[in-house]
């Protein structure tokens, strides 16, 4: 996995299992692999991978089962849209909302761009 | 783990290298040891390994004393040096030879790692390249399990894909009982993998901080624009545009440039290390 220098490690190992859960190819119900596994094929340190499991597991997307390792919440995808939706109206949006006020734009006046951009990509 | 109290030690007499210098290492992390050339990073693990004695001053290991290199303490160190000696013999050879002197050395893990670095086991130390046979040690040392490894310098004379398997082996080896302390210059090859950061210069250790009290005090970040960027605390500026860190104010999730802070510290240590303070 090729990480990118903007962000946190262990944000961007978080975004990796989100990733892999949205594209099912892990399942919920299942359990991921180990701490030390995953430490091991993305080649960081198992305290930054902790951390990781941490924060997901505070957004219940994966649960600590003791002495067997991590698993995927049933409701998992559920929970990554939210905490996907969370981190970009914290994160991404401020700097779009800064853009519409220093060109006066209204929100309403978006609303055709949003429609046609789903219709052009997304049907 | 690894306690060094007031060390003073000097090559030659009236030029000290350190001075008073003073450092704790815990179990369970992987500490960064960075500094100049010549600021006394392989003299200092030296120090811990018990190859050099300290002028005054005490280092212990495991609450041994390194200079008194007590069979207890031997067991429980490993020194992978950046410049060493294999003899002419077989890996099966040296393997038998040397093991005997680590009780927990794994014969199977041993030879995991070498069939992980691709190095073949019946040909003599004496034939390898500089790379092979620093793979053969750095196996070595890793099987050898002990509480406390050092490396000086591990990934140079490794080739790229090597590299990459070091990493891997790295991070397995980690574990709550074990203190990996590794000197490096080449700070890419390894910053995902450090969790502590210690900066030796001018005779002692300057900087000593968990990576992530380091990201939770400081951002990383690079910005077109310098004039816009408040509480600029150092910058290296190129053709993107200008590498900054910056105090960080609200509840910013960068990722550490070591060579940015290393750079910062050496040149403006003081407003930086008030922020840990």
């Amino acid at each position: 996995m090729e990480f990118k220098d903007t962000q946190a490690i262990y944000i961007q190992i978080a975004d990796y299992i989100c990733e892999q859960i949205l594209l099912t190819k892990w399942q919920p119900e299942e359990r991921i692999p180990s701490v030390r596994e995953l430490a091991v094929s993305l080649e960081v340190n198992p305290n930054t991978v902790m951390r990781t499991c941490e924060l997901l597991q505070q957004q219940e997307i994966i649960q600590n089962k003791r002495g067997i390792g991590y698993f995927i919440s049933g409701d998992a995808v559920k929970k990554i849209k939210q905490f996907k939706k969370d981190t970009f109206i914290r994160n991404e949006l401020p700097s779009f909302f800064r853009s519409m006020y220093l060109l006066d734009l209204d929100l309403d006046e978006l609303k055709p761009h949003f429609e046609k951009f789903k219709k052009s990509n997304f049907n | 783990m690894i306690n060094i109290q007031s060390l003073t030690f000097s090559y030659r007499k009236n030029k000290p290298l350190f001075e008073n210098l003073q450092l704790r290492l815990e179990a369970g992390h992987i500490y960064g040891l960075l500094g100049k050339n010549g600021a006394g990073k392989s003299t200092l693990l030296k120090q811990m390994a018990g190859l050099l004695f300290p002028d005054s001053g005490t280092c212990e290991v495991l609450g041994y004393p390194s200079a008194k290199r007590q069979p207890a303490f031997l067991r429980e160190i490993f020194l992978v040096p950046e410049e060493f000696y294999l003899p002419k013999v077989s890996v099966k050879r040296y393997v038998n030879t040397y093991a005997p002197f680590y009780p927990n050395f794994d014969e199977a893990a041993f030879y995991n790692y070498l069939k992980e670095f691709e190095i073949p086991k019946d040909q003599q130390l004496t034939e390898m390249s500089y790379g092979q046979k620093k793979k053969v040690l750095i196996s070595f040392a890793l099987a050898a399990n002990t509480k406390a490894l050092i490396m000086d310098e591990p990934t140079n004379g490794l080739d790229i894909p090597s590299k990459s398997q070091f990493r891997k082996v790295i991070a397995a080896a980690v574990s709550d009982d074990k203190c990996i302390v590794i000197s490096t210059h080449q700070v890419r090859d390894l910053d995902n993998l450090i969790d502590s950061i210690v900066i030796i210069d001018d005779h002692k250790i300057i900087f000593r901080e968990d990576v992530q009290t380091v990201t939770d005090k400081l951002s990383f970040k690079t910005v077109s624009r310098i004039e816009e960027t408040t509480g600029v605390l150092f910058a290296d500026s190129n053709l993107r545009g200008h590498t900054v860190i910056t105090r960080n104010a609200g509840q910013e999730q960068s990722k550490i440039d070591m060579e940015l802070l290393f750079n910062a510290i050496l040149t403006n240590h003081k407003p930086i290390q008030e922020i840990f303070n």
